[in-house]
């Protein structure tokens, strides 16, 4: 293993992220906040309770989700795509590298920064509603998973996208949707019929479940599925990496 | 010499279905520096690129320090700094970071010392902490000569070190490479200006259409290029080279209307003046002189041409 390659990869990573520290952090506060005050305080006020967990305290893994599989997306595959628009990636591609040291740098410190944000955003719920963690180990290790699975995905579209317009397609145009439509701000209990059959083909649905049973102890569907649809799509990216690799599809010619 | 880069019948053929290297062969030897030359497109860039890992072969083998390129790239290419064509550097990073960054990516540890000494051999030091961005063309050139030289590669690729490059830039540039090989680093470089492979390569490569066309020692290839002509146009045309001129193996010009003497610029005999004289003799009436000189232009001209 080249672990000086994997730790600078990772450190320059982090510096960015640092040295943008105010967009970095400040942004997601204040948008949690944002959405505390609509969805929470002007809207909540006429759902309140959802089972019986305050309709402020039930958003609040939903807008964790929303934050951190963003966050996740966008900074793991702008990245990836930097070097390749810019041309510094000949320098990784001519280094004594190997793919898995790329990808445990790049993926790696992707994840360690959505992890932070994720905890920041933790950290300004508690200044607005009274939020219960009934299993915090399962709640850190599910927002560790999360922001490494969407990581990895990022990373893929990273090396996909040609351009900027395409680096933005598919998280404005597949993730906000599924992210959504995964009942961050809802149960999916809460469709109708025919709407909660579609909702479950969402695999974020899952993720959302057994991230807020992390929370409150209630789940929307059972845990064992939830956590199986995560292993899978978590599975998948890193197959379609290996592949990625193996191929130099879109990086070696 | 032992060859340090070994190139064995390499092809690539790119998915657009351009060959851009037809079965090259190349050694190069340790401690040289080799010129390759030619024009845009010949695949200069695509042989580099394959030796360095950049893009994959079709077909054919690379060992750089006897480690094959691909199956034991790590060994390889820790032995190889590649300055690439285009600049290409992260604007918003630091030079001291982004020469620091090289040589962890390489698998070194952290050695601020070292990359102390690599900023001040190219006159970077006082820029250590600017951003790359606001820096002049010429000196991010040189930031990316420090990355390629971070983990002190055995050898050094420059792709078109002094495209772009202003003349008082490029004599410094030589003199970076020079300083290079006397550390015992082997150089190989690509250009199209014929004047820097003669001022600083030990070899000299030429290549076009995916083809080298002949690798010579730079000397050899100077001889050839010595080579100067006198032109000597006569008065009176003749039918053939007059009997007592036999000894300086005169060709007959157009139409009989000029001598053509052919000489060593570089040799010890010089017989321009005997000949002048013993034109006299014979009763030849001259009306002008001219000289040529053939350069690395002209074989480098004459042997693309008979290619394409």
């Amino acid at each position: 293993m080249n672990y000086p390659a994997i730790w600078v990869i990772f450190r320059k990573e982090m510096a960015r992220f640092f040295r943008t520290i105010i967009e970095s952090l400040i942004s997601p506060v204040i948008s949690t906040s944002l959405y505390f005050v609509v969805f929470g305080a002007a809207i909540g006020s006429k759902i309140e309770t959802v089972g019986d967990i305050s309709y402020g305290a039930f958003i609040v893994p939903g807008l964790i989700m929303l934050t951190v599989i963003t966050q996740s997306v966008s900074n793991a595959s702008f990245a990836i795509n930097f070097p390749k628009f810019m041309g510094t990636i000949y320098e990784l591609l001519s280094a004594p590298v190997s793919y898995l040291e790329i990808v445990i740098g790049y993926v790696g410190a992707a994840t360690a920064k959505s992890v932070l944000i994720g905890l920041v955003i933790l950290l300004t719920a508690f200044l607005f509603v009274d939020l219960p963690i009934a299993h915090p180990v399962v709640m850190l290790a599910l927002l560790a998973l999360t922001s490494f699975s969407f990581s990895l995905f990022g990373f893929i579209i990273g090396i996909w996208a040609k351009d900027f317009q395409q680096l933005q397609l598919i998280p404005l145009l597949v993730l906000t949707p599924l992210i959504f439509l995964g009942g961050s701000f809802y149960s999916v209990d809460m469709l109708p019929g025919v709407w909660r059959t579609i909702a479950l083909f969402n695999p974020v649905v899952y993720l959302m479940s057994v991230f807020r049973w992390s929370f409150f102890n209630t789940a929307d569907v059972p845990i064992g599925i939830s956590l199986l649809a995560v292993a899978v799509f978590t599975g998948l990216c890193l197959a379609v990496v290996w592949w990625i690799f193996k191929t130099g599809w879109r990086i070696r010619q | 010499m032992s060859s340090i880069i070994s190139v064995r019948n390499l092809t690539k053929t790119y998915q657009s279905g351009f060959q851009a290297l037809k079965s090259v062969s190349l050694e190069v030897e340790e401690g040289e520096i080799l010129a390759l030359l030619g024009p845009n497109g010949a695949g200069k860039t695509t042989l580099i690129s394959t030796i360095c890992g950049i893009v994959q072969a079709t077909s054919g083998s690379v060992t750089v320090g006897g480690h094959d390129v691909v199956r034991h790239f790590r060994a390889a290419r820790s032995l190889i700094g590649l300055v690439p064509q285009e600049i290409a550097l992260e604007p918003f990073e630091k030079v001291f970071d982004a020469v620091s960054f090289s040589r962890g990516l390489f698998g070194r540890p952290a050695d601020p010392a070292y990359v102390e000494k690599v900023l001040r051999q190219l006159s970077l030091w006082d820029k250590q902490d600017s951003l790359i961005m606001p820096l002049s063309g010429g000196m991010k050139r040189r930031v990316l000569i420090a990355k390629a030289l971070a983990h002190q590669p055995r050898v050094l690729f420059l792709d078109e070190p002094t495209a772009g490059v202003d003349v008082e830039l490029r004599k410094d540039m030589w003199e970076v490479v020079a300083g290079l090989k006397a550390e015992g680093v082997t150089i190989i470089l690509t250009t199209h200006y014929i004047e820097e492979a003669e001022a600083i390569a030990d070899r000299v490569g030429i290549i076009n259409n995916g083809e080298i066309l002949l690798v010579q020692d730079k000397a050899d290839l100077m001889k050839q290029m010595g080579r100067k002509e006198l032109h000597v146009d006569l008065a009176e045309p003749v039918q053939a080279v007059p009997e007592a001129l036999a000894k300086y193996g005169l060709a007959l010009g157009p139409a009989g209307r000029s001598l053509i003497y052919t000489y060593d610029a570089h040799g010890e005999r010089r017989d321009i003046a005997t000949l002048l004289s013993d034109l006299n003799a014979v009763g030849l009436r001259i009306t002008d002189l001219a000289t040529r000189e053939s350069s690395l232009e002209d074989i480098f001209v004459g042997l693309v041409r008979g290619r394409s």
